[in-house]
């Protein structure tokens, strides 16, 4: 599991003034703290989830069959006697791994794609810059259905679709913040002193465009993993064996009239999670100051 | 004007042509024939299929088939229905679609403008707060929790609401419409209060509430021009949104309409139906993306110099 992948750096970075007002100012949004809270908790348990996880992942009993919770099975059981906590728990590992890879690769594709178009400006930006425009005009969404068709459901292939949508808004960001900070004194000395323009986009201007980026991720991680679940719950994303929240909630609203706490229970995890994740990234622009709108 | 809807027009063009391009050659690049089935076909009858859906031709031959025959609106025969062309099901599917379309969206901007502007009207009070919060829930909220979660309670413990079916029942349109505009009123709600915090703000807002104009007046006759032009320019991904939605909700609420009939096509390898169904979708997305674009153009003078801003 690489859940890791795009945790806020601020601890690496020096205590500028800059970042430890913006911490401070995130401190006194109660929501973003209760959200950031609440994600580092749901990371944990599904980053432990093996131990954790009261009963084995595929740990049936098909005598017991589907009961309400009790103290036994916390969160109750399914048609097939598996508890639900532990579905719950597992397919929290798929869909926050989705959201992060996904998310992962999309900020790869965008900050590399915007901060060349930005740099390099002129005909280079516009001819890049054109092509996220007319990207942007196709209709993703049945894109990736039409690739989970073609191609058979295949989770790095889910991961790399999702990954191709989300990147563009990353790109225009980033082009917006390095034509700004391309303007900027401290670059026009880093050229002056004859660094090449790789070397000045990585060291010099890619770390001061940081914030806008921490902010996106936030933001993109749930979008992304709204995604995984919608396909998921059309039976065209993660295949059992595996599980995910997605696909935990369809079979829940299958049941549902029978059995309601297989749909409640999933899709209180799965919100909660939207929740903070959405929460901590509208602290977060605000905290950082980020101005511009994303959706 | 005219020019800027011209300019767009031409930049659609090659959007279309990409998106059939590509589907046309992913579909054709699939695994897996649309014949291969469980049971074993003669390689005679197998021969006759291919050559009856002219899979037995050069793939470009096939190609530049397939774009005449788009251009004459011919979609081609379905792979699993035999005997219905792909028009016929989606002239089927069509009306069904577009009218739970159109009733999420008038429920969306109607709950979602009336919420942003009351938001913004009192900014950092109860007023605000409490329709925010709600919006917060709407977008954090999947359709598909939220389908099945109001079908529990309206249909199942309250029984106030048929739960499935389509015009069968009186009431049967309210859960769908509502469960696929809720994300929707909820952007809109967003946008529509950021958008009118900014025009609230502005110097003939002020002269206007100086002259003792009310606060309908302000907002009806000033501010809402100006203020909702976010919540047109979102139209257009919104509508690509809804389209994307209705395959949930018509899944959830088992409604024949196109939505559906893609979904099924996708689970059936019905190639034919899924190129078709892909081509059709995604025109009728850019053209909205289009239309929302001018709409937005005509309210903000402004936008006409901007090109390549689709959302």
């Amino acid at each position: 599991m690489t859940l890791s992948s795009d945790h806020p750096a601020d601890e690496d970075i020096e205590a500028s003034s800059l970042w430890r007002d913006a911490r401070l100012r995130l401190q006194k949004n109660h929501l973003a703290v209760l959200g950031a809270i609440t994600l580092v908790i749901v990371i944990l348990a599904v980053c432990f989830a093996p131990w954790i996880a009261p009963y084995e992942y595929d740990a049936q009993d098909l005598d017991l069959g589907a009961t309400a919770p009790s103290a036994a099975h916390w969160f109750g059981t399914d048609i097939f006697g598996r508890d639900l906590l532990t579905q719950i728990l597992y397919g929290g590992r798929i869909s926050l791994a989705v959201g992060f890879i996904a998310t992962a690769v999309a900020l790869v594709i965008g900050v590399s794609w915007g901060s060349i178009a930005g740099y390099c400006g002129g005909r280079i930006d516009a001819a890049m810059m054109r092509i996220v425009d007319v990207l942007y005009a196709l209709p993703f969404m049945i894109f990736i259905i039409l690739l989970m068709v073609v191609f058979g459901r295949n989770i790095i292939l889910l991961f790399l679709a999702i990954g191709a949508v989300e990147w563009l808004t990353m790109a225009r960001i980033m082009r917006t913040q390095v034509q700004s900070l391309k303007q900027k004194e401290f670059v026009e000395a880093a050229t002056a002193t004859g660094l090449s323009p790789l070397v000045i986009l990585y060291r010099h201007i890619i770390p001061n465009a940081v914030g806008p980026m921490i902010v996106y991720t936030t933001l993109t991680i749930p979008s992304v993993m709204l995604l995984e679940a919608f396909l998921s719950f059309l039976g065209l994303g993660i295949q059992p064996p595996a599980t995910s929240w997605g696909l935990l909630i369809s079979y829940g609203a299958e049941t549902m009239e029978e059995y309601p706490w297989l749909l409640i229970f999933p899709g209180a995890a799965l919100t909660l999670t939207l929740f903070s994740l959405n929460f901590l990234g509208d602290g977060l622009r605000d905290a950082l100051d980020v101005r511009g709108s994303k959706d | 004007m005219l020019k800027f809807i011209l300019l767009r027009v031409i930049q659609a063009i090659p959007v279309v042509l990409a998106v059939i391009t590509v589907t046309f050659f992913l579909v054709r690049a699939a695994p897996g024939g649309p014949f291969d089935s469980e049971k074993a076909v003669l390689p005679e009858v197998k021969k006759a299929l291919e050559a009856q859906y002219k899979l037995d031709e050069p793939l470009t031959d096939q190609y530049f088939g397939y774009l005449g025959d788009l251009a004459d609106g011919d979609l081609g025969p379905s792979f699993k229905y035999p005997g219905r062309s792909v028009n016929e099901i989606l002239a089927s599917g069509l009306p069904v679609t577009a009218e739970l379309g159109v009733y999420a969206l008038c429920f969306a901007l109607f709950i979602g403008v009336f919420a942003g502007v009351l938001a913004a009207l009192r900014p950092n009070t109860q007023q605000d707060y409490v329709p925010m919060s709600l919006a917060m829930i709407g977008i954090c909220m999947p359709s598909f929790l939220l389908g099945p979660l109001l079908i529990l309670v309206f249909g199942i413990f309250l029984e106030w609401l048929p739960i499935s079916g389509w015009g069968d029942l009186p009431g049967d349109k309210i859960l769908p419409s509502v469960t696929l505009g809720s994300a929707y009123a909820a952007y809109i709600a967003r946008l529509s209060r950021a958008g009118m915090l900014e025009i609230l703000s502005q110097d003939y807002i002020r002269t206007a509430r100086a002259k003792g104009a009310s606060d309908p007046r302000v907002v009806f006759k000033h501010a809402l021009r100006g203020g909702l032009i976010p919540v047109v320019a979102f139209l257009g991904p919104a509508f690509a949104g809804l389209l994307a939605g209705s395959f949930v909700v018509e899944t959830i609420f088992q409604i024949p309409g196109l939505g559906r009939f893609y979904v099924q096509a996708a689970f059936n390898r019905d190639y034919t139906m899924i190129l078709g169904t892909t081509v059709f979708l995604s025109v009728l997305i850019v053209a909205f993306n289009l239309i929302s674009d001018v709409l937005a153009a005509w309210m903000d003078p402004r936008l006409r110099t901007q090109f390549g801003k689709a959302n």
